[in-house]
């Protein structure tokens, strides 16, 4: 029997959540399992780094690697990945964009370890010790990962061939991802792996939405009810759906909340926190500054908002005076 | 096209516009640089770009390079665009493979530092280059124009605006505020330099809009909304109610001398308050259209709703209408003429002058009605006191170039200054002094006017006047003390006279702001309207179709408020007359595969031209309605409408250029 | 040298770059009528000419940071005369809620700057354009692709290092 193809998966500043998609395939894995090789899976099974070195360059047909990049290790890990596959994919929201992690964009370096290992309410650390990069134990000396100041796209480390979109990524688009692969008739080099076209186009709410749109509020989910009837967007809660790549079935305006952008934008957009703020700010009714200023005060968090997934992969991807 | 492989070969041209451009900005370094961008094949300058042999070179090279873009780094788009965009057609390009580069008006004109300007340049042009190879063909729309005219203001400019495009053929609607047509000029005794009776040369005019069949004269009334574009304005007209109505109305005045206030009490309007009307009134004699109006402001009726209404009693035709409602007319129509004119500067506002404290300062205009032969003295001039004036001050310049009050030369007040000296020499043979700046008369017989006037004995003070006071030496307080410094002897000097006249100028009118907004046109600075280009389109307006005429665009005299009527009644008739107009085709359109239906661009658009289709759950525009504004586009929150010269990767191609920046840079 | 001269010396290699957004009808046309007018000004901006201030999509604004802008300026009709009837409140709200995000992304106020500029105030683009140089010369370079440069070189070490290693294993 000829081998199948390899593939590996790796995760690096993530939550593990594109890691449950996978999982999430159900019995389709079976399918996957089935057809490759899973050379590589850290998170499941017990794989070293040497069992990756071992490989030719270009060996492994695919890697799909989750997280944004943000330490040392992730950095050597993914350049090593690249080095070995073929092709390289960016697996959800974290790889492509930065993700969750990287709205640690918004701060120093300093400050997070500050709060991390000083701050936080939940640390008890009178002597303010802090993880050391390196230690000499019994005349050996041990490392960790360093942290770097910025965190990234995958692609910025990278050279990544395509994109798998969300936050996780559904099952679906997963599968589908995989199919492409085996098939062999793969799609342009930057492909997105999912439709090109706004989540309202299969947002079950989209006939509710009225064709006047005029703001006067914006209400938070935390603080309103919303109507499990009628566009989110509509009642005044921001939605990113107009922004944002479809491909969920939109699973949060089905749970009743609102989507927050993680299928990042669409192919026209450079910069999905930009075109959701546009969008949302050129409708909304008031004239004079002050007026229009106390509309807006309904998004008391701007960046965490329109750029919750997407600010490390944004055009300014980071807090520019730190 | 097929020749050149699909590969982009741009042609760089920068013009010297003589020294304009040349004299600050290195050409030779600009084109040298030009000639390393990507896909530049040619690279030149040359003196007069915009000249034949300037277009004739661009056409040249298109065919012998083959050259499928072209960038010219000269003056303002705003000024040539036009015109190197035809020479690029005229040489089988699309004429929208052309960009040009604004090197003069807002580079070489504004700095002075040769380098800096320079650099300027080339960044801008580097800018262009990147631009014009994203450029795609496009083809111009036409509309076409409504043959119908409307006419805003029933002065001297607006009746012969009118005239011009009704003997044309055309369709005019007038539209006067007043109740009747005639503006300013109607009140005006004589007009210089010719001294003939302004009445006599307006009357006819007069009538002659009344009885033009081509022409709908709607006075007492306003245009309240205008809606659309150029070929196509929808225009809403207010008539106020006149409480008579009109067709029965056969102005006999029987009303008048019915009424229950049996003596005139009120300001008269038309006479500058030197006399009194009635509630009830015609305007004055040669009033066009001949009707009476009610003013509800002074009729006892409408102010306390008992009144024993003798003048509906006594009109046989039952021509008075008390309960009469405004009604509004919706007119179509393809171009506006816009006439509203000015309004005289509030004297009071040079309060040392005492216009309104000393009843013997009176206005130019005040001083227009009290000469004429049919004003409140018959001719006479008599003043308030009932005194007659045997010495007249008349002060220029009061509120123009003047830096507490408007800068600007109102152009006509030195020459009305001579006239009124002329005419109140005449009625009064008073001693006259006119207190002047400059004496300014330039214009066809215009200076010969002022040689004939100051030898007649007119006296000219050059000194602006400091201050008018009471003279305490004259026991009936009446005389006043004119105090200026003579500046062709250097000394200051108060002279006693008995009637102060102020040559006030020409200011914009107070609507003029509320116009300008109905109209979608701009004011310049000092609120006149203004015209595109002072030179290349001075009765044009940035708003396609309209068009201005008279003193609403700046101060001017009657011999050229009526040339520049005929100027805009012209340029009215030249659209009519082709029957369309080219419009830029910067629309947006939507790529139906890509739009999601979100409908947030819907509401954006204020001429409705984005609508959604229910059936196919996407957005669409119309491109008719579509102004070419873009907001849609800078709102897509998925990217999906593009804007035909302006897409998205035009403009980031411009910011790459102008910043220089590096595509590998994007790899950090 | 003396310390002011040495100053001097560095403004005057380093001059701002200003991208700026004009509409056609306002600010485009009183950037000429300055033009025509000679009133002089600062040669730190850059026009790109879009029909309407309501065309100016917030990426373009970050986008010229990005790419090495110290400044953006928006010049459009004064409120209430849009030549497009309302592009210029539209731009307005997004320049409102743009303005908390960029102040939130650590670039100062005086970067971004919308003005309205009628096409009579010929006299206002040299004002505005020369305060504006002015405050961004006391700000210094934004620099952002020399920022983004810089941030990079962090992963430099670290491939650096590997390549020192596998020298070693090798």
């Amino acid at each position: 029997m000829p081998d199948k193809p390899k593939l590996a998966f790796y995760w690096c500043a993530s939550c593990g959540g594109c890691e449950e998609s996978v999982v999430d395939l159900a019995e389709d894995i079976l399918f996957v399992v089935d057809n490759v090789d899973i050379i590589f899976w850290p998170v499941a099974m017990d794989f070293k780094k040497s069992d990756v070195e071992k490989y030719a360059d270009g060996e492994i047909v695919a890697s799909l690697i989750n997280g944004a990049i943000r330490t040392s290790e992730q950095q050597e890990m993914v350049q090593l990945l690249r080095r070995k596959s073929k092709v390289v994919i960016a697996h959800g929201a974290c790889a492509q964009y930065g993700g969750i992690p990287g709205l640690a964009n918004e701060f120093q370096k300093e400050e997070i370890l500050k709060w991390v290992y000083e701050e936080s309410p939940s640390i008890i650390n009178e002597e303010k010790v802090r993880p050391q990069l390196k230690y000499k134990v019994n005349g050996s000396e041990v490392f960790l990962p360093e942290l770097w100041n910025v965190v990234r796209p995958l692609d910025k480390v990278i050279d990544v061939d395509y994109y798998i979109p969300g936050c996780p990524p559904s099952p679906k688009l997963l599968k589908e991802a995989v199919l492409v692969l085996l098939s062999g008739n793969l799609p342009p080099k930057g492909t997105v792996l999912a439709p090109d076209i706004a989540l309202c186009d299969e947002c079950p709410r989209k006939d509710t939405k009225p064709t006047d749109l005029a703001f006067t509020e914006f209400l938070r989910p935390n603080l309103h009810i919303i109507d499990p009837e009628k566009c989110i967007l509509s009642q005044g809660f921001v939605c990113m759906g107009p922004a944002t790549r479809s491909g969920c079935g939109a699973l949060c305006v089905n749970g009743n909340m609102p989507c927050t952008g993680c299928y990042g934008p669409t192919s026209r957009v450079k910069d999905q926190g930009a075109k959701i703020l546009s969008s949302i700010a050129s409708n909304v009714s008031a004239k004079t500054e002050k007026e229009i200023d106390a509309v807006l005060n309904g998004i008391p968090d701007p960046v965490g908002t329109f750029y919750r997934y997407s600010l490390a992969g944004s055009i300014l991807r980071k807090k520019v005076n730190i | 096209m097929s020749s050149t492989n699909g590969k982009i070969k741009i042609g760089f041209y920068i013009c010297h516009c003589g020294t304009n451009i040349a004299g600050i900005i290195d050409v030779q370094k600009v084109v040298d640089y030009a000639a390393t961008l990507p896909n530049v094949v040619v690279s030149k300058h040359y003196k007069y770009m915009c000249s034949d042999p300037g277009q004739e070179m661009i056409q040249k090279d298109i065919k012998d390079n083959e050259l499928n873009r072209v960038v010219v780094a000269a003056c303002s788009p705003l000024l040539h665009e036009r015109t190197f965009r035809n020479a690029t057609s005229q040489a089988g390009l699309n004429q929208f493979y052309f960009q040009m580069v604004n090197t003069r008006e807002q580079n070489a004109w504004v700095h002075l530092d040769p380098e800096a300007s320079t650099d300027k340049a080339m960044d801008l042009v580097r800018s262009a280059v990147n631009r014009v190879a994203f450029h795609k063909p496009l083809e111009k729309k036409t509309v076409p124009i409504k043959p119908d005219v409307l006419v805003v203001g029933g002065g001297i400019a607006g009746i012969h605006a009118s005239l011009t495009l009704a003997n044309a053929g055309k369709k005019v609607y007038l539209v006067e505020r007043d109740p009747t047509i005639g503006g300013h000029m109607a009140m005006f005794d004589k007009t210089f330099p010719t001294l003939d009776c302004a009445a006599c040369i307006l009357t006819p005019k007069m009538s002659a809009v009344k009885n033009h069949p081509n022409i709908t004269m709607w006075t007492y009334s306003e245009v309240v909304s205008v809606d659309g574009y150029v070929g196509n304005f929808q225009v809403k007209v207010k008539r106020k109610p006149r409480y008579i109505i009109d067709d029965l109305c056969v102005g006999c005045l029987d009303c008048i001398e019915a009424c229950v206030y049996k003596e005139p009490r009120f300001f008269d309007e038309f006479n500058q308050g030197l006399s009194k009307r009635k509630p009830v009134y015609m305007p004055f004699p040669q009033a066009t259209p001949q009707l009476v109006v009610i003013d509800p402001e002074t009729c006892i009726w409408f102010k306390t709703g008992k009144c024993k209404q003798t003048c509906v009693e006594v009109c046989d035709r039952k021509a008075v209408d008390l309960n009469q409602q405004p009604t509004y007319k919706e007119i179509e129509v393809g171009t506006i003429i816009v006439a509203t004119g000015f309004q005289p500067f509030d004297a009071k506002k040079v309060y040392y002058y005492g216009y309104g404290t000393y009843p013997n300062v009176y206005t130019a205009l005040e001083v227009e009605r009290l000469i004429n032969a049919s004003g409140p003295t018959s001719g006479e001039v008599v003043m308030r006191d009932g005194s007659r004036p045997k010495s007249i001050a008349i002060v220029h310049c009061v509120g123009s170039r003047d830096k507490n009050t408007n800068l600007w030369c109102s152009r006509v007040c030195c020459l009305y200054s001579l006239k009124l000296a002329h005419l109140l020499k005449e009625h009064t043979h008073a001693n006259i002094y006119n207190f002047y700046i400059d004496i300014r008369t330039p214009g066809k017989m215009m200076d010969e006017f002022y040689t004939r006037i100051s030898e007649e004995g007119v006296k000219f003070i050059r000194g602006r006047v400091a201050d008018i006071y009471p003279d305490t030496n004259d026991e009936e307080h009446r005389r006043l003390i004119v105090k200026a410094e003579d500046t062709l002897i250097s000394e200051i000097i108060k002279v006693p006279v008995d009637m102060v006249v102020l040559s006030t100028g020409l200011v914009p009118r107070d609507d003029a702001q509320d116009v300008r907004r109905m109209l979608n046109i701009s004011c310049s600075t000092e609120g006149f309207f203004i015209e595109r280009h002072p030179k290349l389109a001075p009765v044009n307006t940035f708003t396609d179709g309209i068009f201005l005429a008279g003193c609403c665009q700046g101060p001017k005299d009657i011999p050229d408020t009526v040339a520049q009527a005929g100027a805009a009644a012209a340029e009215a008739l030249a659209l009519i007359d082709l029957g369309y107009i080219e419009l830029e085709p910067n629309t947006a359109f939507i790529v139906e595969e890509e739009c999601s239906g979100c409908k947030s661009c819907v509401p954006l658009c204020p001429y409705t031209a984005i609508s959604y289709d229910e059936v196919k759950k996407k957005a669409s525009i119309n491109e008719a309605l579509c102004k070419g504004c873009g907001t849609c586009v800078a709102s897509c929150p998925s990217g999906s409408i593009k804007q035909n010269l302006f897409e998205d990767e035009e403009i980031y191609s411009e910011i790459d250029g102008i910043l220089n920046y590096k595509m590998e840079e994007a790899l950090c | 040298m003396l310390k002011i001269e040495i100053e001097e010396a560095a403004s005057k290699q380093w001059q701002p770059k200003i991208v700026a957004f004009f509409c056609n009808w306002c600010t485009y046309t009183a950037a000429d009528l300055a033009g025509v007018s000679r009133i002089k000004h600062a040669p730190n901006i850059r026009v790109i000419r879009v029909m309407c201030s309501g065309r100016v999509d917030p990426q373009f604004i970050l986008d010229s940071f990005a790419k090495g802008a110290d400044g953006v300026l928006i010049g459009g009709c004064h409120p209430g005369d849009c030549h497009y009837q309302e592009g210029n409140y539209k731009f307005l709200r997004r320049f409102q809620m743009l303005r908390r995000v960029v102040d939130s992304l650590g670039i100062e106020k005086d970067r971004l700057r919308l003005e309205w500029i009628s096409a009579s105030e010929g006299d206002k683009v040299r004002i505005v354009v020369n305060d504006m140089v002015a405050k961004i010369k006391a700000l210094g370079p934004l620099g952002l692709p020399v920022k983004y440069k810089e941030w990079a070189n962090e992963m430099n070490v670290l491939e650096s290092e590997i390549a020192g290693k596998e020298e070693v294993y090798a």
